[in-house]
């Protein structure tokens, strides 16, 4: 994956030779240092940009504009419409999916209960905080019914306690549902804590550099972090991602003096 | 606390108009001969108004110059809202057309206001046509600076949930380009009445603008007054009817 940028010299190879298989309700975490192209692939995954080369499947088929119907998005930021209600913004996404029926407000409310946010139907977002905000984001993503969801970073702008209550209620939930997911985050304690799978990708262009098995079955209880495999693991990640980090430091070093 | 606040405020306001009433009431009784002239007591204003208000004048002239306005604004507001949603369509075109429009706005057009009566008459119908051509600029600025400031990321999420274009239109483009676009409905509607209203105290046959002026030409303050007090009072009439209708479609 290239990015043009506005002349030559500026052009970016944000993905190089990557190559990944997700099996069906797999949850895989994508870890690498921040700018290594890893929303960049979750975004080519769900057709939201193109590739320059190669080519993305999903059941089979190549993945070329978005799929609602196999492929549900959660971003980094909260997307629920601030102009309508949280029901509203539910009763959107099934409709943007071609998906509402009569009973799409059942639907809605089992969504919004399975994350204990059922009393705030009818609340417009702003009158709810960026953890809850977030929560219901995720409910949205599930409410569609789509086999495959892509969380970009998805508890980035949370503090640390709700991040973890989330992570723990996001392995509660997703163990029932058999979902396959693709999750990006910076996070070493939530990547080992959420994934099956591990990827960790190298410095720009990103690569695959190593991909880590998490034998550990959903949900996991809070408890799982305490273990020793849950800390052989990330500290496993962590001496995988210091080099990666460091090198991607020295680019930014070597950015700046160029520019100054 | 916050009532008694409200009530000092309050008080405060209406006892601005009364020292302001007071003090012409004054002004008039302690006067000289040329000020008298200027300033006529507030009892011969209020007959006045009493005259023109059971002659028919002041229903006439206010039906020329409210039909005006509304005709006015109509255009105004259709042709803005669809040129400044093409425009935002592309960001070329809005690098086009934006610094074009903006620049206009900024020339005074009553400059202009010769050339709409040579072209539309003395009759109503220039008056139309310049307070349309006048309200259509920050119509049009402010649907281009709506449209075109939708957060990317509602259209990318709302792409990825699969919306229509014409889905993405109805349930993004338009809530998130409503509030802007609503000021410059506001600011185009004021745009609108002093631009009418201005055009007829220069050149018109009809109008409560052109009854005003000819009151000043003819030297009868008085009446000049009066028609002064009618159009204050219709200008806080529609401020009312535009504030209504703002926070009506605000709630929804």
């Amino acid at each position: 994956m290239e990015f043009p940028g506005r002349d030559p010299s500026q052009r970016v190879l944000a993905l190089d030779d990557v190559s990944l298989d997700i099996r069906r309700g797999e949850f895989v975490c994508l870890l690498g240092p921040s700018g290594c192209g890893k929303s960049t692939l979750l975004n080519i995954i769900g057709g939201m940009l193109t590739q320059t080369s190669g080519s993305a499947t999903v059941n089979g088929t190549p993945v070329t504009s978005p799929r609602p119907d196999d492929i549900a998005y959660v971003f980094q930021e909260s997307t629920l419409f601030p102009w309508f209600t949280v029901l509203e913004n539910f009763r959107l996404a099934l409709k943007f999916r071609g998906v509402e029926d009569a009973n799409w407000r059942d639907r809605a409310m089992q969504s919004l209960s399975a994350v204990g946010m059922e009393q705030f139907a009818s609340h417009y977002p702003k009158q709810l905080s960026v953890g809850m905000k977030q929560r219901i984001n995720l409910a949205r993503g599930l409410c569609v019914g789509s086999e495959v969801l892509l969380l970009d970073e998805p508890f980035a702008a949370l503090d640390e306690q709700t991040r973890m209550v989330l992570g723990e209620d996001l392995s509660i939930l997703l163990a029932r549902r058999g979902k396959t997911i693709v999750f990006v985050t910076h996070s070493l304690a939530e990547a080992v804590f959420l994934a099956d799978r591990i990827v960790v990708m190298t410095a720009r262009p990103g690569k695959v550099k190593a991909s880590i098995e998490v034998p550990e079955p959903h949900p996991r209880s809070p408890d799982f972090m305490l273990t020793d495999a849950f800390q052989d693991i990330r500290k496993e990640l962590y001496g995988l991602l210091r080099d990666e980090i460091r090198q991607t430091v020295a680019a930014m070093r070597v950015a700046r003096d160029a520019q100054a | 606390m916050i009532a008694n606040d409200n009530l000092i405020i309050r008080t405060i306001q209406v006892g601005l108009f009364v020292a302001l009433f007071g003090a012409w009431y004054f002004a008039t009784r302690s006067g000289a001969a040329p000020l008298k002239l200027f300033l006529p007591a507030p009892e011969l204003v209020w007959r006045e108004m009493g005259v023109l208000l059971r002659s028919g004048q002041l229903w006439s002239a206010l039906y020329v110059t409210i039909t005006s306005i509304i005709k006015a604004y109509i255009i105004a507001v259709v042709v803005g809202i669809a040129v400044g949603f093409v425009v935002a369509r592309s960001r070329t075109l809005v690098h086009m057309f934006e610094p074009v429009l903006s620049g206009m706005f900024a020339v005074p057009l009553t400059m202009f206001f010769p050339l709409f009566v040579l072209f539309f008459g003395i009759g109503p119908d220039s008056k139309v046509a310049y307070g349309a051509t006048y309200a259509f600029f920050p119509i049009a600025l402010n649907t281009i600076a709506a449209f075109s400031n939708v957060d990317d990321l509602y259209l990318r999420a709302s792409r990825a949930m699969g919306a229509s274009s014409w889905q993405q239109f109805r349930y993004v483009y338009m809530p998130a380009a409503l509030p802007v676009t609503l000021t410059g409905m506001r600011i185009g509607f004021f745009i609108c009445i002093a631009s009418v209203l201005g055009g007829e105290t220069l050149a018109a046959t009809a109008g409560v603008g052109r009854a005003t002026a000819l009151a000043a030409e003819l030297m009868e303050t008085a009446r000049l007054y009066a028609w002064i007090a009618f159009v204050v009072c219709m200008s806080v009439m529609l401020n009312l009817l535009a504030l209504a209708v703002e926070t009506r479609s605000e709630r929804e």
